[in-house]
């Protein structure tokens, strides 16, 4: 025991250039947590062309003709519920239950299905009236913005039936619950967004 | 077995944390009030100083999002050995220069470069 203990101490000592093994996929959620950082700064920019442009009306309708701030409320509610069904989701997938978290994730696309029918109605609400994108600098910056947040509505909802057939296919596997794991991020990071949008395009939209 | 794994890696890691049910009622419980308190106080105009209710709903949407990043979102300083919590101090001062920049500019812009306002009431 005492020659070993020598030899260690005076052995060289190497330092490998080479990076250890990492398992598969061990850094996709902080690769997947950096995009939604730059996610956010699109928003951010949108949010700033919003706040500089949602002023100038051009003679043309107000937040205050426009919005309908019952069905905001209504359009809240579904990304909220969206939201924690989602949540309920994962942790029936931490169970290893495939059904239950196959259920939870179609109450979670009715749910976000919702939510962009009430968003498309009062577009096209909106433009029927004549408050087009192209009306005033007001109207192009909100459309950009909220319509945005509703693209990626839109493309979470593709994602989340793309994994609906991963994981009949192959079950919950390992990659199965990374990706699962990454849309729930996408999900509620997108919920994040709307509490800005709810915030400074409706509410204070209205206190104009 | 890999559900085992996978649970081990969290844990030693501090890998994303998935949360408990009582997390997940938790936060929705409390941005279900973060949302109704604003609604409720611009549909009914509850203060009639609107400045005074813009900077309240404010205040309520940042406390949202924290409950929302702390509560659905599961972060925390240790997730990813800190580089998680490391990215959004980053974003978020980014996000503060980019909105408090241009809106500072652009106002100032327009306050300054509005022919008629000034000068009209300076006029006798």
């Amino acid at each position: 025991m005492a020659s070993t203990a020598i030899t260690a101490d005076t052995a060289p000592v190497f330092h490998l250039e080479e990076e250890h093994a990492h398992a598969e996929g061990g850094s996709t959620m902080l690769g997947f947590w950096l995009y939604l950082m730059s996610d956010c700064l699109i928003f951010a920019m949108l949010f700033a062309a919003f706040g500089v442009l949602g002023g100038n009306y051009a003679a043309g309708p107000a937040p205050k003709d426009l919005f309908d701030l019952g069905l905001v409320a209504v359009n809240t509610t579904m990304l909220l519920l969206s939201s924690i069904t989602y949540g309920f989701a994962m942790l029936t997938m931490d169970k290893g239950r495939i059904g239950a978290t196959q259920a939870w994730l179609v109450v979670t696309i009715l749910f976000g299905l919702a939510f962009l029918s009430i968003e498309l109605y009062e577009f096209a609400h909106m433009i029927h009236e004549g408050a087009t994108p192209q009306r005033s600098a007001f109207l192009s910056s909100f459309f950009t913005l909220v319509g945005t947040h509703g693209l990626h509505v839109t493309f979470g909802i593709v994602w989340m039936v793309t994994l609906m057939v991963q994981v009949a296919r192959h079950g919950l596997i390992e990659a199965n619950r990374r990706r699962l794991m990454c849309l729930s991020m996408f999900w509620h990071f997108l919920d994040v967004v709307w509490i800005g949008v709810f915030t400074f395009v409706y509410l204070m939209g209205m206190l104009r | 077995m890999s559900a085992h794994d996978h649970v081990d890696r969290d844990h030693t890691h501090g890998g994303a944390a998935h949360g408990s049910l009582r997390g997940y009622l938790i936060g929705f419980v409390l941005s279900v009030i973060l949302t109704a308190i604003p609604f409720w106080m611009v549909m009914s105009g509850a203060i009639d100083n609107k400045q005074a209710t813009a900077i309240i709903i404010m205040a309520f949407a940042v406390v949202q999002i924290v409950v929302h990043m702390v509560f659905f979102l599961h972060m925390n300083p240790a997730s990813e050995g800190g580089w998680s919590m490391l990215a959004l101090i980053f974003t978020v001062i980014l996000v503060v220069i980019v909105l408090s920049g241009s809106l500072w500019v652009m106002y100032h812009l327009n306050a300054n470069m509005m022919p008629g306002l000034h000068e009209m009431r300076q006029m006798p």
